[in-house]
Formats: structure tokens, C-alpha cells, sequence
């Protein structure tokens, strides 16, 4: 059984080199789309990008949520949870209907708007890399370990060693860690997370909950809807020809 | 069921309808070849931050609007009250055109149109989107059963309209269990967004709302085309049993009238026990959008519907139908596209090719509608339907293809 895997993301550390987001395009045969990394932005040729806020830099990728809400959304499940942990996407299955990219709390998925054959593209924890046992190219490509792979409960177990030892360093809160149910990215800063582009007031409980709680109700719609209807169509119909049956009396 | 020659003559002679139509589908033909070959980034104005446009946005109009289809046709066969059984036809009619318009739209979308089948193989049950799919083929499915008597009577097929008959009942209650799951289904699609929907608009109840609204703007469509068949579609043209009947249809504004009220009811609950109210004082566009939607489609016409006057009037019925329905669209189109704007931060508006694809399908299956009403007993008097049946059995066989647009 494999261990579900994860990156663990600190602002703190990170120096904007742009060396994961030039690793992520080598890795995944991705075409360059702007000559300064720090001005790009996620797009069908771009999984991840460092933007730069003042004087710190972030990363943004897709987060691989526990319970994913493009996963649930899918009507041919063509985006999957690997065992790792990542989400994954076949563009055999896929119908495309884009339902995921407007489902995703993140905004993460993007289009091949431009081709007629277009696919979603998005990050994929290199899921094919670290089945090899290595790293995923961002992570090995980080001169500094700001984005650190591994297994997850280390990566919380780390970045909650991080708040706690150095609390004037950071503040309190992992992103990624609850936000839409959490996910496999997690993201450690000195400021609010609002303050470098992340959405801040998602809800904490994953984003296809509030799906199911309506799609539950379905099986009692149809068996209580079935009932009603039949037992209407009879009763009616009896009241019907009592009414004809009175009237043939009465004549 | 040979053409005459004067019926040719006839299609051919020009009129002002004719030519718009044959230039919107001509131009709607290229716009389509465009959006195949060159894909959805050249043609549309979709992109990362809209993935979903005017497209979408009109299927679920489509959809809504078709919803005539399955509550006529339980109230004249599951609730028998058959005072209503001359709209039946035209509103399964009407539902089986609506339902193809929306299907073509859709595939017109898909990213890969080659994989439409998938869904039928490919299953994931907690997809809403799964669940709407296989409700949309099970429905047209329905209605295809639901008006197949009216084809087959032309050709005086017996022994499959008893079958028909037999199992008539069954078919009509899944017709109407498919259509409140998938009708309400729309409104459950936007309950996993609930960061991007505007807070108007957004609600746990959505599916409800969407539920609600369609039955009362599907009834609108009913009377706004019964007005404008009795005015466009006369005994000239080859129609017949075309005239208002107007206690029907003031009848059927009265559910409308009940609909409105539950639904303004429902939106009350759900501001007040959500504490959005405040949402209603906040200056904004979407403000206006709703507002006006509300009163266009709901206030206007709760007041007028109210008065026994304007109920039995058929200029006012037409008028107050007018008013649900673009309550409707407009309700439709500010949960699919302007209430998504402030999240996204794009301010979308359809491109050309999309615009003329959605005005081309809806043309033709308006030319549809026509030609089937005029070959096929579609509009049947008070009478039952037996006796619909064997009048039409009688009419010629001849299949009438002329089109007269006045």
C-alpha cells in the first residue's frame, strides 16, 4: 500500500528563483509562455507558476484535495484519486463538459481552448515520476526545500513543528491542511493567506458535501413521488367515475 | 405522399419569415462548420475564468421553459383532470423540440462531441451531471412515447398505440419522476460552488427554486404559444383547433399564479433564515439583475394574476406569460453566467458564432413545430383523444411539406 503523498510549500523559504515552475514545464513537455516566470499565470502550457507579493513569493498549483470536488463532478470520472493522493486526469474518458473547471473551489483547471481535440491540464503531483521513486520535478528542482515532497503526515507533522517553534516567523495557520476538506498541498506563511492570492473563507468541510446533501434526497424523491403519483392517478380516476356513475343514477 | 407541384410553388414563394429564417440558419450553418473545425477558442468567447457561456445558459432555459410537458400531462393523466387534455399534445410537442434544442446545444459545447456516449458506459453516480444526463435520455425517451400515438394515428397503426395505451400511465409517471429530478438537478448542479455563485443566488435550496419556476414559467410558455399559434396558425394556413380556449388557459394561469407564490414564498424563507437579506440593500449590478427579476418575473405577474380580470383576458394572459418567462431567462442566465462575474472577474459576453448557432436551432425547431402541427393531429378540440384519432385517421395521408410565414 502506498503512502499518500504530498508538498509542503513555505513562503518563508522560498526565494524566487522560478526554478519549479521551469522544471514543471521540462517535465511535462510544456510549452514557455512568458519570458518573465514571475508575471505568468496558470494556463494549458502552465501547472504552476511563482507570483511575487512585495518581497515574498508563492506558489500556486493544483492542491490535490482529499475529496476532490472535479473528482465528484465528473459524470465519465475521467479526473481520479491515485492512491498517492494526487488527482489525475485521462483524457480518453473525458467528454469535456468542463464541469470540473467550474466546480473547483481553486481555480485550478485549465483548457486547451485553442485545439480541437482539447484536453483539461493541470497538475498531476507527477504521479508517474514518483511511482519511479523520484521526486516531482518541482520539488527536486527547489534549491532552498521550500517545496518539500512527502509523505503527508510528516508534512504536517513538520509544518506544525514550524508554527510552533517559530511563531514570530509565521502565521498560524496551514493553508490546504482544512480548506474544502484539505488537500495534499500545503502552504506555510509569515502573512494571512489572503494577502497572496489565496482564497482564504473556503468552507472547511469538502466541497462535495454540499452536493450530497441534495443528491441523497434523490432516492426518496423517486420512491416517494412514484407513490403519490400512483396512488393520485387512482384516486382520481375512482372519484371520477363515482361522480359519472352518481350522475348516471340520477338521470 | 407525393409532393404537388403547387405545394412546391408555394414553399418557394418568398416572405419576409422565410428569408430571415433560411439567412439565420445559413449563417448559424457556418458558424457551426467554424465551431467544429476550428474548435471552442476561435468561436466563442468562452475561456479558463468562463467555462460555461451562453450555451449552457440557454439549456437550461431550454429545459425550463419545455417543463409544460411533464405537468400537463399529469394533470390530464395521473390527476384526470381532463379539461386540459387539448394542451397535452402541444406541450409534449413543444417539450420534445425544447429537449432537442438543449441536446444539440450540448453537444454543440463538448469540448470532444466524439465522446458524448461516454456517460452511458462511463458511470460516476455522485456526478449530478451523470444524474442529469440519464434523465435527459430517459425523458426524451418518455416524451418520444408520449407522442408516438400522434404519428402513428396519421398512418393508422393500431395494434402499437394500444400498446401505447396499456402502458401509458407508467410511462407518463417516470415522465414526470425523470423530469423533477433532472429539472431540479440544474439548480443542484451550482450547490458545489458555493465561493463563486453570488449570494442572491446561491442556496442549499436551489434545486427547489429551479423546481418551482419551471413549473410556472413551463405553463407560461404553454399559454404564450397557444396565443401565438391561434394568431399565426389558421384554418387557412391547413391548421385546425387552433383557436384560445381560453378557460383552459386561465386555468393553467392560475396554477402559474400558485407557482409564483410558492416561489417568492421560498425566496423569502431562504433570505430570511440565511441572513442574506442584506444582500438586497448592497448597490451593486447583481442587485439590479435580481431585482428586475423578481419583479419581471414574479411580482408583476402575482399582481396581475390575482385579478379575475387579467386571468380571463387573453391580451393580459399573453403580456403576464411574457413576464414569467423572461423572469425565468433572466433567473437562468444570472445563476449560470452574471452571478459567477465577480468571482471570475470577466465580464463575458457570447460571441457571434455562439449567438447565431443558439438563434439557428431555435428557428428550426420552431420550422419543426409547424410542420408537424400541420401534418399531425396536434391540436385536438374539447373532444377525448379517441376521437381525435379517428378524425385524423380520416384527413389525407399526404404529408404537407409548404410553409406559409405571414
Amino acid at each position: 500500500m502506498l503512502k499518500e503523498k504530498g508538498i509542503l510549500f513555505d513562503v518563508t523559504l522560498c526565494v524566487g528563483c522560478g526554478a519549479c515552475s521551469q522544471a514543471c514545464k521540462e517535465t511535462n513537455n510544456l510549452e514557455q509562455t512568458n519570458k518573465d516566470f514571475l508575471k505568468d499565470h496558470l494556463s494549458d502550457n502552465t501547472f504552476t507558476v511563482v507570483e511575487q507579493y512585495g518581497e515574498l513569493f508563492t506558489r500556486k498549483l493544483c492542491m490535490h484535495c482529499n475529496e476532490p470536488a472535479c473528482v465528484s463532478v465528473c459524470l465519465v470520472g475521467a479526473i481520479t484519486k491515485s492512491p498517492t493522493g494526487s488527482v489525475v486526469y485521462d483524457a480518453d474518458k473525458c467528454i469535456g463538459c468542463r464541469y470540473c473547471m467550474q466546480a473547483c473551489p481553486h481555480h485550478i483547471p485549465r483548457y486547451e481552448w485553442a485545439t480541437t481535440q482539447p484536453r483539461i491540464r493541470k497538475c498531476n503531483l507527477c504521479t508517474d515520476r514518483v511511482k519511479d521513486g523520484q521526486l516531482p520535478a518541482c520539488a527536486e528542482a527547489c534549491p532552498t526545500e521550500a517545496t518539500l515532497f512527502g509523505d503527508m503526515d510528516q508534512l504536517i507533522a513538520i509544518a506544525k513543528k514550524r508554527l510552533k517553534d517559530s511563531p514570530e516567523k509565521y502565521y498560524q495557520h496551514i493553508y490546504g491542511l482544512e480548506e474544502a476538506g484539505g488537500g495534499h498541498v500545503l502552504v506555510l506563511s509569515p502573512v494571512p493567506f489572503e494577502q497572496l492570492g489565496y482564497i482564504s473563507k473556503l468552507p472547511k468541510e469538502s466541497m462535495p458535501e454540499f452536493t450530497m446533501r441534495a443528491m441523497e434526497k434523490i432516492p426518496s424523491v423517486v420512491v416517494g413521488g412514484g407513490v403519490f403519483l400512483t396512488g393520485m392517478y387512482w384516486l382520481t380516476k375512482r372519484k371520477n367515475q363515482i361522480a359519472k356513475d352518481e350522475k348516471n343514477n340520477n338521470k | 405522399m407525393k409532393l404537388k407541384s403547387m405545394n412546391i410553388k408555394e414553399i418557394l414563394k418568398p416572405s419576409f419569415w422565410k428569408v430571415v429564417s433560411v439567412i439565420i440558419v445559413t449563417v448559424g450553418l457556418f458558424s457551426t462548420y467554424f465551431r467544429f473545425s476550428l474548435g471552442l477558442g476561435a468561436t466563442t468567447n468562452l475561456q479558463d475564468s468562463v467555462p460555461w457561456g451562453l450555451w449552457i445558459g440557454f439549456d437550461f432555459i431550454g429545459v425550463g421553459l419545455a417543463a409544460a410537458g411533464f405537468t400537463i400531462a399529469a394533470t390530464v393523466h395521473i390527476f384526470n383532470i381532463h379539461k386540459y387534455e387539448p394542451l397535452v399534445r402541444p406541450a409534449i410537442l413543444t417539450a420534445f423540440l425544447g429537449y432537442s434544442v438543449v441536446v444539440c446545444l450540448l453537444l454543440v459545447d463538448l469540448g470532444r462531441p466524439e465522446n458524448f456516449w461516454h456517460p452511458l458506459v462511463m458511470w460516476n453516480i455522485h456526478s449530478v451531471m451523470f444524474e442529469i444526463t440519464w434523465c435527459i435520455i430517459c425523458y426524451s425517451t418518455v416524451l418520444l412515447l408520449e407522442f408516438a400515438p400522434v404519428i402513428l394515428e396519421k398512418f393508422n397503426l393500431k395494434a402499437p398505440i394500444k400498446f401505447l395505451k396499456i402502458i401509458s400511465i407508467p410511462v407518463v409517471i417516470a415522465g414526470v419522476l425523470f423530469s423533477t429530478l433532472h429539472q431540479s438537478s440544474f439548480g443542484s448542479l451550482y450547490l458545489i460552488v458555493p465561493g463563486k455563485l453570488h449570494p442572491l443566488w446561491y442556496s442549499s435550496l436551489l434545486p427547489i427554486h429551479f423546481y418551482v419556476s419551471c413549473i410556472a414559467a413551463g405553463l407560461s410558455m404553454i399559454i404564450f404559444e397557444s396565443y401565438l399559434i391561434a394568431r399565426s396558425c389558421t384554418k387557412e394556413d391547413g391548421f385546425c383547433n387552433t383557436g384560445l380556449k381560453m378557460n383552459i388557459l386561465s386555468g393553467a394561469a392560475f396554477v402559474v399564479w400558485i407557482a409564483l407564490i410558492a416561489g417568492i414564498l421560498l425566496k423569502i424563507y431562504d433570505f430570511v433564515s440565511n441572513d442574506k437579506l442584506i444582500y438586497l440593500i448592497i448597490p451593486s449590478m447583481e442587485t439590479s439583475l435580481f431585482y428586475l427579476e423578481i419583479i419581471i418575473g414574479t411580482i408583476v405577474p402575482i399582481y396581475l394574476l390575482s385579478y379575475k380580470k387579467f386571468r380571463e383576458d387573453k391580451k393580459w394572459l399573453y403580456i403576464i406569460s411574457i413576464c414569467v418567462i423572461s423572469g425565468l431567462i433572466l433567473n437562468r442566465l444570472n445563476v449560470s453566467i452574471t452571478g459567477l462575474v465577480a468571482s471570475s472577474g470577466i465580464n463575458y459576453f457570447p460571441s457571434f458564432d455562439e449567438i447565431s448557432i443558439t438563434i439557428m436551432l431555435v428557428v428550426l425547431a420552431i420550422f419543426a413545430f409547424r410542420l408537424i402541427a400541420k401534418n399531425f393531429s396536434v391540436f385536438v378540440g374539447g373532444e377525448s383523444e379517441e376521437a381525435a384519432s379517428n378524425i385524423s385517421a380520416k384527413k389525407s395521408k399526404q404529408i404537407i411539406l409548404s410553409e406559409r410565414y405571414e
